[in-house]
């Protein structure tokens, strides 16, 4: 691609002084974008001061509870970081739960059958493999519904939240599938230097999907959609085939936190990440993304996914009923959207008469 | 010497409305031509045929005197013809650079091995090609959506200028602005023509017209009324054209 340069001439008319965005504007959205770090210190401070005051131990430097901590927010992030991907565009995917549970059901099976022929570490290889593609097939799906026919992604997911559901629940055949393979029990709960593996994977990829979204063409493209699909389009972007990947990838993100389940518990469970979706979507929200598309970040999402881990896992910590997490965790998302409307309104509203 | 664009016995029919007959114009190389007529005259079908949108239901386009028939804007905008709508082809939450590259983004290796956006670069084109419209932007790294409406009308035309548009059409540039925004396109219009490129402009703002253009060409009920260089007509000549009588 040859980029031409701008021919260089003098203009030679003087136009009024251009004045330049905000400054301040600028800054403030800066800081708006971090809220949920700031939020997520202010929260493990919080915890830490109560811990001392009333057992006087550590809450944040006692390995145990980070690693409970990391472990119990692998699956809600990974969920969350497809979301991500999803909530930018201005869709959402709400069939990413089931599409856990039914790759967590298939990890089981396809390791169970093919551990005796491949041996323990193959098997569970092979057991990925096939759990991530069975989870990429409705998020296709997804994504030919709303690029193709242009069905509203809130629907279009929900129908594939049923349709992944009863398909997971007939392949358990109704309960739980246990896996015998100590190779896969090992994953999913063995550490390397005292960091579990299940965390070092979860790590690698939620690494990568930032890369995705903050450094390439498609990340940018999703940006864009999510602002204005028109403009985009008119750029000269493939919209339908953009949304299509798009959901491909957020059922792949759903299917490795269905194999990651899958090996945490030896077990594959129909509804596995049936209570996880609508943290997922937490998460993200928390963030800092807007619902309305066009902003988000993985990084948001990541200190998202962790306020929710840390006030779920905290207050069991510090001994407060476990029914008081739904109401934080409520207030928070509650906050969080009223600051993105804040913001919207100060920064964004001239474009939206 | 050839036109930059020329518009030979142009039709357009939207079933059995007669959206535009029989219309010819030219647009020579650092020429400003307004378009003007009552609402529904034409002009918006005029220049979607031009740019691809439509198919003309006759006659033709040529470009540089050949003859070209286009299927998409994307093809249009491929042989130099950039259209800047009025409701701002613009992603507001990315910078001005990455409007600018918006569908064909470089990109860079970073650590030898793994490609990335190239921001800078974006950065550093967005910054020259501003500073050719003589808009000097400091807030590289802030979304669109920072700015005001004509400096986004700006980055709608800086991206045309930057990808070597040599024919930017405008439909009421200057419609959803207040005045010292509209002083700011029409000074964008006159870089244009510095730059030897050809712009069509739609505006129902005489004034605007005046202030600007070479030649007006004023169509009513989807033919073309008349044709005037500005420095031999009169607000009032226009205003019958358009009105008829
Ligand atoms: N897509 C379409 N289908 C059917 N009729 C159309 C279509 N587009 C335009 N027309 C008709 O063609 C005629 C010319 O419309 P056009 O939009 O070109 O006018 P205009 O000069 O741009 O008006 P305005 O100043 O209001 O923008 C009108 O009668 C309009 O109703
Ligand atoms: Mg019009």
């Amino acid at each position: 691609m040859t980029t031409p340069e701008p021919p260089l001439r003098a203009p030679d008319h003087v136009s009024p002084p251009a004045d330049h965005a905000d400054k301040a504007r600028t800054a403030l959205q800066r800081i708006a974008d971090l809220r949920a770090w700031l939020f997520l210190a202010f929260l493990i401070l919080a915890f830490e001061l109560w811990s001392r005051a009333s057992f006087g131990g550590t809450f944040l430097f006692n390995p145990f509870n980070i690693q409970s901590i990391a472990i119990f927010a692998v699956a809600p992030l990974l969920l969350a970081t497809g979301q991500t991907f999803v909530i930018i565009s201005g869709g959402i995917d709400l069939s990413m739960g089931f599409i856990m549970g039914l790759a967590a059901v298939v990890a089981a099976h396809v390791i169970n059958w093919a551990t005796p022929g491949m041996g323990l570490p193959l098997a569970v290889l092979f057991g990925a493999l096939v759990a991530i593609a069975v989870a990429a097939v409705p998020g296709m799906v997804n994504g030919l519904l709303v690029s193709r026919l242009k069905v509203p992604p809130f629907i279009g997911t929900l129908g594939m939240f049923g349709v992944a559901r009863g398909v997971a629940f007939l392949l358990a055949g109704g309960t739980t599938v246990p896996v015998q393979n100590s190779f896969f029990a090992a994953l999913g709960n063995g550490r390397f230097y005292g960091v579990p593996w299940i965390v070092i994977v979860t790590a690698v990829f939620v690494l990568l999907m930032h890369y995705l979204l903050s450094q390439t063409r498609f990340g940018q493209h999703n940006y864009a959609i999510g602002a204005n699909v028109q403009a985009a389009s008119r750029a000269g972007i493939d919209i339908k085939s953009h949304l299509l990947r798009l959901y491909i990838l957020s059922g792949v993100c759903a299917g490795l936190a269905g194999f990651l389940y899958a090996a945490r518990f030896s077990a594959g469970a129909a509804q596995a990440g049936e209570p996880l979706l609508l943290d997922s979507v937490a998460a993200v929200v928390i963030g800092g993304a807007s619902l309305f598309g066009g902003s988000g970040t993985i990084l948001g999402t990541v200190a998202g996914a962790f306020v929710i881990a840390v006030i779920q896992y905290g207050l069991v910590f510090i001994n407060v009923a476990p029914f008081w997490q739904f109401i934080s965790v409520g207030i928070v998302i509650i906050i969080s959207v009223l600051i993105d409307q804040a913001q919207r309104r100060f920064s964004g509203g001239r474009q939206s008469e | 010497m050839t036109p930059l664009l020329e518009v030979r016995h142009l039709s357009k029919a939207f079933g059995p409305v007669q959206a535009l007959r029989d219309l010819s114009m030219k647009v020579h190389a650092g020429e400003v031509v307004a378009l003007a007529g009552d609402n529904g005259a034409g002009k918006t079908t005029l220049i979607k045929a031009i740019s691809g949108v439509y198919r003309p239901t006759s006659g033709e386009v040529l470009l540089r005197g050949e003859p070209v028939q286009f299927n998409s804007p994307q093809e249009a905008r491929e042989k130099g013809i950039e259209t800047i709508y009025q409701d701002l082809a613009l992603a507001d939450n990315l910078t001005i650079g990455a409007n600018i590259f918006l569908g064909r983004e470089p990109m860079r290796r970073a650590m030898g091995f793994l490609p990335v956006l190239d921001r800078r670069r974006m950065a550093e084109a967005a910054k020259a090609t501003m500073a050719l419209l003589d808009f000097h932007v400091n807030r590289l790294d802030a979304p669109v959506s920072n700015f005001s409406g004509g400096q986004r009308q700006a980055v709608a035309i800086g991206r045309a200028v930057y990808w070597n548009a040599q024919i930017l059409i405008m439909d009421e540039p200057t419609a959803a602005l207040g005045v010292p925004e509209q002083r700011k396109v029409i000074s964008l219009i006159h870089q244009l023509k510095a730059q030897g490129r050809g712009v069509i402009f739609i505006s129902h703002n005489l004034q605007d017209i005046f202030a600007v253009s070479d030649r007006i060409v004023v169509l009513r009920r989807g033919v073309q009324a008349g044709e005037r260089r500005i420095a031999e007509t009169s607000h009032d000549e226009v205003v019958k054209l358009m009105i008829g009588g």
